[in-house]
């Protein structure tokens, strides 16, 4: 395995580069949508736990950065919060809006959205987080196998409200359904790998991505019959692909805000 | 020794009865022949925004000792902190504070048996999985009728 070295194998470096900042985007943007529903969670408990959770997906999101700072690609703040949307690489399901208005003017959310929209993410962040502790990058598989400990806390608890909703009457029921497709229609966008996938899996970084799509397959089948929903068939990537550097005016929207303090004074220590 | 000494008075900013010595932050302690101390510490969970502090009151503290030239703190995740690695006697100090060690992790039946940290029953509820920091969990007690917090099983089994 002598020649899987980053500083030795320019293409490795590149590829394991592109993973990184896949990985990280993904986590940085759920992370902010997840921060804009504090203070509008449906009740206390909800909002400490929600809070829980993000203040844990940023905190990935940061380690993620920090290899890649590792890796030379300058300082992991800037990749956070310098880096345009055409640069970045999150799947364009986890950009999306939390619902219609922003966070200081009518914030109308849509809770089963959020609910949906972290629940499968969260699956779908463990199955990858299950591969990722083999990665050949051990600087990788060694931070997966400490996220993958928090992300198990995360799944427990959006499994709650999933299951709840899905199981009961009326609107949740309704408004469940119609997240489900909304998230469904975007998914697809956050299985691939992107373009060098198959370079990826050859080098070890990650299992071939076929395989993981149909682990991920199974897991969501199971997800369904839990809740007596009839699996709805393979997942579609509507509005583009992300990790092409694909984006909606929602990410540009959303950079706009988190950067904002950031801009004010690029050099501050924090 | 003296190094550790200096680290027992390292506390977690959030739980001030206990130090990064009873958590078992600390996997290695390395002094150079230059006399600087070199520090790998772990992280208990990685959004944790009490790490700068931590870190920072390391480096004051073990600067302290006059031998040392020049400390140097830096975190790993390899081996991933986990839960037992909470010292015993950092046990007894979380349940000084009300806060109730982490229980053993059930990876079979997904079910931790908490003690209450104030009447040792346990007939106690979750109330939620999530507390006040990423590390904690709040609980309430049915026999004394007390709320109390509860550190998170952490395992390499998840």
């Amino acid at each position: 395995m002598g020649q899987l070295n980053v500083n030795e194998n320019q293409e490795y470096k590149q590829l394991v580069i592109e993973l990184l900042y896949q990985l990280a985007d993904d986590d940085f943007i759920l992370a902010f949508r997840g921060s804009e529903w504090l203070g509008l969670a449906p009740h206390i408990e909800e909002d400490i736990a929600y809070a829980s959770i993000n203040q844990d997906t940023m905190g990935h999101a940061v380690m993620y950065y920090e290899l890649l700072e590792a890796l030379g690609e300058g300082p992991a703040d800037l990749l956070a919060h310098g880096r345009k949307a055409e640069h970045r690489k999150n799947a364009i399901l986890l950009e999306m809006a939390n619902g219609t208005g922003t966070y200081l003017e009518n914030p109308k959310y849509d809770w089963a959205f959020a609910v949906v929209r972290h629940y499968f993410y969260d699956i779908y962040k463990k199955l990858k987080l299950e591969s990722l502790k083999q990665s050949s990058y051990e600087p990788l598989a060694q931070a997966a196998t400490k996220m993958k400990m928090e992300q198990y806390y995360h799944i427990m608890h959006w499994k709650v409200w999933f299951n709840q909703l899905c199981l009961s009457g009326g609107e949740a029921k309704t408004r469940m359904h119609a997240a489900i497709q909304q998230v469904w229609n975007e998914f697809a966008g956050v299985l691939t790998y992107g373009k060098h996938s198959l370079q990826m899996s050859q080098y070890g970084l990650i299992e071939e991505e076929s395989l993981f799509k149909k682990r991920w397959e199974e897991e969501m089948r199971r997800v369904f019959e839990d809740v007596a929903i009839s699996y709805p068939g393979d997942p579609k990537m509507q509005k583009g692909n992300g990790r092409e550097g694909v984006h909606t005016d929602d990410l540009i929207q959303a950079l706009a805000t988190l950067s904002e303090v950031y801009h004010l004074d690029p050099q501050a220590t924090w | 020794m003296k190094i550790e000494h200096c680290l027992r008075s390292v506390k977690d900013p959030e739980i001030p009865s206990v130090s990064v010595m009873d958590l078992g932050m600390i996997e290695e302690i390395n002094v150079s022949d230059d006399s600087i101390v070199h520090i790998k510490a772990l992280p208990t969970f990685l959004g944790c925004p009490a790490l700068e502090i931590i870190k920072k009151n390391m480096i004051d503290a073990v600067s302290a000792i006059d031998a040392v030239s020049d400390v140097n703190v830096e975190f790993i995740y390899h081996p991933p902190w986990t839960s037992d690695r909470v010292t015993d006697d950092g046990k007894e100090k979380l349940k000084q504070f009300g806060i109730a060690p982490p229980p053993e992790f059930d990876a079979q039946n997904h079910e931790w048996k908490v003690e209450c940290p104030y009447c040792g029953s346990h007939y106690t509820t979750m109330e939620n999985l999530f507390g006040p920091t990423a590390c904690r969990s709040i609980l309430y007690c049915k026999s004394c009728k007390n709320p109390f917090e509860a550190m998170k099983p952490i395992s390499n089994l998840m």
